[in-house]
């Protein structure tokens, strides 16, 4: 009973941040809006035992990466009025009915019953998502794909190093 | 009343789809941005309640990395924004249409 309400407030709430992100006209209360489905979705994941995943989520994405995002808003749109007029005609009419025919097909692969799978094999007991349980998987079963996210990572950093080097001034001058 | 895996499976569904519109409609790059990390997240949820439902640690895991590659994204992704905003002065993507043929 109380996974189900939390499942309701956590996921209402979710769905509301996430309305808001594409909604507001302001790219701040968009910000704000992605951070509320972030808290949201770290609800959902303690409810399912994902602790340490849920901490994370916290900390690097609603930390880290929307601090970075209300940086550069901060930094370049915060006071642009958005153009709403259309480049290609009929585009937003045509990208509603495209997502429209995504949620249908959605709801009915949920009505079709394909999620409503039973736990086989090792699940009969409940996943421990802890910080030892899941140190040992990823240090163990997954230590090469977690040392190449760390070359990922060097390599996205020298490549934001190199883009904010970009100086401008040349371009003009050609 | 428990909550399955339907359950998650169809709020992500909710999720994604609210991504996808955001990119579609929206032209403010920023927030195109945050839509698309709206639809990994989406994602991430599908693996944490697949993981719970099938008594798989490495949907976890997995969620880790899809993390990691969202933050290297994200990084690079802002350095181009920020560097085409230096430019060109705007962060509207139907202006930025200079490689059109």
């Amino acid at each position: 009973m109380s996974e189900l309400v939390i499942f309701v407030v956590a996921g209402a709430g979710a769905l509301a941040g996430a309305l808001t992100l594409i909604l507001a006209k302001h790219p701040v209360y968009s910000a704000l809006g992605m951070l509320g489905t972030l808290f949201s979705l770290a609800v959902l994941y303690v409810s399912q035992l994902a602790h340490f995943v849920a901490a994370v989520q916290v900390v690097v994405y609603a930390g880290a990466i929307m601090t970075l995002f209300l940086f550069v808003i901060m930094l370049i749109g915060v006071d642009q009025v958005e153009d709403t007029s259309e480049t290609i005609r009929g585009q937003r009419v045509g990208a509603i009915g495209v997502v429209a025919a995504f949620a249908i097909l959605s709801g009915y692969l949920w009505l079709s019953g394909i999620f409503s799978w039973e736990v086989v094999g090792t699940g009969t007991e409940p996943v421990n998502g802890s910080i030892e349980a899941t140190g040992q998987l990823l240090f163990a079963e997954w230590v090469l794909p977690f040392e190449v996210t760390s070359l990922l990572l060097i390599v996205a950093s020298v490549g934001a190093v190199g883009l904010a080097l970009f100086k401008p001034r040349k371009a003009e001058d050609e | 009343m428990t909550v399955g895996p339907a359950w998650y499976m169809l709020l992500a569904a909710g999720l994604f789809v609210i991504g996808i519109a955001g990119v579609l409609t929206r032209r403010n790059a920023l927030i195109m941005f945050m839509s698309i990390e709206l639809m990994l997240n989406a994602v991430n949820l599908t693996f944490i309640a697949a993981g719970t439902a099938l008594g798989d640690l490495s949907g976890q895991v997995a969620v880790f990395f899809v993390l990691v590659v969202a933050a290297a994204e994200v990084v690079v992704g802002l350095a181009i924004v920020v560097a085409v905003y230096r430019r060109r002065g705007t962060a509207n993507v139907d202006e930025l249409s200079e490689m059109s043929g």
